[in-house]
């Protein structure tokens, strides 16, 4: 029998730990302790930046707040150290949950911004509060436990971040992880699947600054001196550095990084000024020369030479798959727009457009490029809200819901321009579509309690890849199938919400004429078994010979609506394709 | 509080918010244009302001050093592939500048011809700066240029300190002349800070409203696909809006100088309040960045004035409400595919 690997490498680690205060010599026990603190620091960043998208100029301020807290606590309040990890936590996470209901409104460029503009804050307020001893600092603080050697120090802080490296790849292997990974790469993409992207941004916000807390409580009792230099800017540009030598999206790039950012520093601070002939911060400027090297000719870090990024899984074809919810019945009416318009400013893109799809029937919208058929997609999936006109998705009036909820109701959706996460396996793409059938949140993922759910979903997930034939590249990285199978990818991954009504944007374009004919078939099923389905389309064959019905769309309105023998006969029809009777 | 106080701190806060548009103004050129948010530019007011009190001094100040340096890997690398041309921008032009500030240090020339010369070493800078850290990243996403800016401030201001040294210096005022206004004085350094920040913000708008090469980086700045398809040279236009962001700092330290002295870290400072109010206008909107540079100048006087512990705080927590601002008001369009 063989162990899992996870439990090998942190068996591993260690024992590695137990051994360093034999091992090593007092200084390197030093400077062992101070790779794990920042290695613990730069995971947080690692998962906030590099797994989920948000780069933090400003993770150094977290960690300043839990070193402060029990510093100031076993200092002045006569507490034990011990007692200054909760309370560090508590303020530290405290703080990023606050700052995180202001920051997860702020998307894209300006949010590695403002945690410039905090960062910057709260460095001079940790200079100017009373009694923290302003911008020298304050010393005398005790150490984790009384008469502890550097050596066992070492093995301490090795132990906390081979935990808290365990806890991360659990996370990042489970329905959380995966959610995160959708958030960096398309925020309407995560929400289409159902992911509360806010929400899942503040979280990991959180569980980042109780990374740097716990790097912070480690530092202020191994260094026993705080003072503001060390969670300013400059630090905070440092962890980034970090994680940008080791590699962002690894979890081993931050101890990568860490260890080369400390090592090479120790090394530096030595040789340069000798080299220079003057006193300075050279290293500083050699790790920057790296990384700015680094960010032009090798972008993903060290991390992703030294190890594979896909994770073989055992090809599991038994096992359970998640229960479906009740659909509705066959013929009955699913989703109905009325009057629908939108305008872009002075551009209409769609108007007064009824539409109508029943349960177990196929209903294909085509028209001229511009013609507005996207948007009307966009609109039913709540990607865009509508300026005037009802949508009603089975009972419920859905006009002005964002796409989250609309897809909590049952509808599915693929994209124009596919949005996958490239980088992932197959396989996990399409797990991400099961999202909302699984529940097991942040915590439960990182203690292993998600298994049997887990299990479920990755399951489902292999059901449905089987379905639309991809079967045979589960392993593969989404991003290097060609653009026709990365489309069956997000079918797949559409089917795996469980949905009712299925809206299919091009579904057909980039595939070749046998993969057509099994799209078309696949297709079918689905509506046999009673799936609504709105597709846009251009490729004539594929539409006129699948769909129960068309409707056909030219300028923002919608021209005719009928049985695909009827539709192409229809005068108006031809005129808007042909420009005039042919 | 007086009314002589309350104009002096607004005459202060206006002299620095002047300087703060110049800031703002060069980074919004540096970022319409190339997409890059040119944190390092502070680090240049403080290169202006030292190669100028170097050079006063007798001393070859060593930014010339770091420009012939680049200058010479640009020169093999053109080189390399069989472009003469480059011989005039790269060996030239470099050689001369560097005989005319030796010659200035040596025999001390009058002070205008230093700033010429300082002004002339720091704006050249820039695009060489553009070339070598911005340029090879093609066209990466915002935030590996964003980690390249804060890299090279990181760069800049250890070659400061190499130089320079971590003295703070001062250098001359343009005039020392004072009007006297009522209940206050007006220094006449103040004035030229503002004429200076009048007549560059004009001939500014001059150039992009008015010069072909104005109109084609205006072009780039709009629509950066686009304007290469009409033949604007993209690396090209990258490396003027440098320029021009650089000879804005570059002038910003050889005005507040005089006023504030300046050490090799501590134009990075300037450089952030110049962002701040660029982040104000939006990053595209000169007019709103300008009064956000006014803004943020008066802010920082006034609050110096009464909470001078609490001014950093003040400046930079007005980035928060804005950013949301911009954030709800832009909407979330910012997808990586």
């Amino acid at each position: 029998m063989t162990l899992p690997r996870p439990l090998v490498l942190t068996a591993v680690a260690l024992l590695l730990c137990a051994a360093l205060p034999f091992v090593l010599t007092e200084y390197e026990a030093t400077l062992a302790g101070f790779i794990g603190i920042a290695a613990i620091a730069a995971l947080g960043l690692v998962l906030l930046s590099g797994i989920s998208g948000q780069t933090s100029f400003g993770h150094a301020t977290f960690v300043g707040l839990a070193a402060y807290t029990t510093a100031w606590m076993s200092r002045y309040g006569g507490f034990p150290p011990l007692a200054g990890l909760p309370a560090g936590l508590a303020i530290a996470g405290g703080t990023a949950y606050l700052l995180g209901l202001i920051t997860s409104r702020i998307s894209g460029h300006y949010l590695p911004l403002a945690t410039i503009a905090w960062c910057a804050s709260f460095f001079y307020l940790f200079g100017i509060i009373p009694g923290l001893g302003g911008f020298n600092g304050f010393g005398q603080i005790p150490p984790l436990v009384p008469g502890i050697t550097t050596g066992t120090e070492a093995a301490l802080i090795g132990v906390v971040l081979t935990g808290a490296t365990l806890l991360a790849a659990n996370l990042l292997g489970s329905r959380t992880g995966r959610a995160m990974r959708a958030l960096a790469q398309s925020r309407i993409m995560a929400e289409s699947l159902g992911i509360d992207t806010a929400r899942l941004a503040r979280s990991t916000f959180v569980l980042a600054s109780l990374l740097a807390g716990v790097a912070g409580w480690l530092f202020a009792h191994v260094q026993r001196y705080v003072s503001p230099a060390p969670f300013g800017l400059d630090a905070s540009i440092e962890y980034v550095f970090m994680i940008v030598i080791g590699g962002t999206t690894h979890l081993a790039g931050a101890i990568i990084g860490a260890a080369v950012v400390v090592l090479l520093r120790d090394q530096l601070t030595e040789l340069l000024p000798r080299l220079l002939g003057s006193t300075g911060n050279f290293e500083t400027v050699a790790f920057s020369l790296v990384v700015i090297l680094l960010l032009q000719y090798a972008p993903r870090g060290i991390a992703p030479v030294l190890f594979r990024r896909l994770r073989r899984r055992p090809p599991d074809r038994a096992g359970v798959s998640l229960p479906s919810g009740t659909k509705p019945p066959r013929g009955s009416l699913v989703l109905e727009t009325t009057a629908l318009e939108k305008r872009f400013g002075g551009l209409i893109a769609a108007r007064a457009i009824d539409l109508s799809v029943h349960a177990g029937e196929i209903v294909a919208l085509i028209g001229p490029n511009g013609a507005g058929k996207s948007t009307t997609f966009n609109l039913c999936s709540g990607a865009l809200s509508p300026n005037a006109g009802r949508i009603r998705l089975l009972d419920h009036d859905i006009h002005g819901q964002g796409a989250r909820r609309i897809a909590r109701r049952g509808l599915a959706r693929t994209f124009q321009h596919v949005k996958l996460l490239p980088e992932a396996t197959v396989l996990d793409n399409i797990a991400l579509g099961a999202h909302l059938r699984g529940r097991a949140g942040m915590l439960r993922s990182m203690l292993r309690l998600d298994r049997g759910e887990e299990a479920a979903l990755l399951h489902t997930a292999r059901v449905q890849a089987d379905r639309v034939g991809l079967g045979d590249v589960l392993d593969a990285q989404a991003g290097s199938l060609p653009l026709g199978r990365q489309r069956l990818v997000e079918i797949a991954r559409g089917l795996c919400l469980d949905p009712c009504v299925f809206l299919l944007d091009e579904p057909a374009a980039g595939l070749r004429l046998q993969e057509k004919q099994a799209l078309a078939d696949l297709l079918r099923a689905l509506r046999d078994e009673g799936m609504a389905i709105l597709l846009v389309e251009h490729d004539m064959d594929f539409v006129m010979d699948l769909a129960d019905r068309v409707a056909v769309m030219d300028f923002g309105e919608k021209i005719a609506d009928g049985r695909p023998e009827a539709i192409q006969d229809d005068a108006i029809v031809q005129e808007a394709y042909l420009g005039g009777v042919a | 509080m007086d009314e002589s106080i309350l104009l002096a701190l607004l005459q202060d806060g206006l002299t620095t918010g002047a300087i703060y548009v110049l800031l703002a103004v060069g980074l919004l050129i540096a970022f319409t244009v190339t997409r890059v948010i040119f944190i390092p530019q502070g680090d240049l007011v403080s290169f202006a302001a030292l190669t100028l009190a170097a050079m006063i001094s007798h001393r070859v100040p060593g930014t010339i050093w770091l420009l012939d340096g680049l200058c010479a890997v640009a020169l093999v690398l053109a080189l390399a592939r069989g472009r003469l041309r480059a011989l005039l921008p790269y060996g030239v032009a470099p050689a001369a500048l560097t005989l005319a500030t030796w010659a200035a240090t040596r025999y001390g020339a009058p002070t205008p011809v230093s700033m010429l010369l300082a002004l002339t070493i720091v704006t050249a800078l820039g695009p060489l700066l553009y070339r070598f850290a911005y340029e090879p990243l093609g066209e990466a996403s915002m935030l590996p240029l964003l980690i390249v800016s804060m890299a090279l401030h990181f760069v800049l201001i250890g070659i400061a300190l190499y130089y320079f040294g971590a003295e703070g210096v001062s250098t001359p005022t343009l005039t020392d002349a004072t009007f006297d206004a009522g209940s206050i004085e007006i220094s006449g350094q103040s004035l030229c800070i503002a004429a200076v920040c009048l007549i560059m913000v004009g001939a500014l708008r001059w150039f992009f409203v008015r010069t072909l090469f104005g109109k084609a980086l205006r072009a780039a700045a709009s629509d950066r696909l686009g304007a290469r398809l009409i033949g604007v040279d993209h690396a090209l236009s990258g490396r003027a809006a440098f320029a021009l962001a650089s000879f804005a700092a570059a002038v910003s330290g050889l005005l507040i100088a005089p006023i504030t002295p300046l050490s090799y870290d501590t134009g990075f400072e300037i450089g952030l309040k110049g962002f701040v109010a660029a982040v104000i206008g939006g990053l595209v909107s000169y007019p709103l960045a300008a009064a956000g540079a006014l803004i943020v100048g008066v802010l920082e006087s006034f609050s110096g004035f009464w909470a001078s512990e609490y001014r950093n705080i003040i400046v930079f927590s007005l980035l928060i409400p804005v950013l949301i601002w911009l954030s709800l008001a832009r909407g979330n369009t910012e997808d990586r595919a």
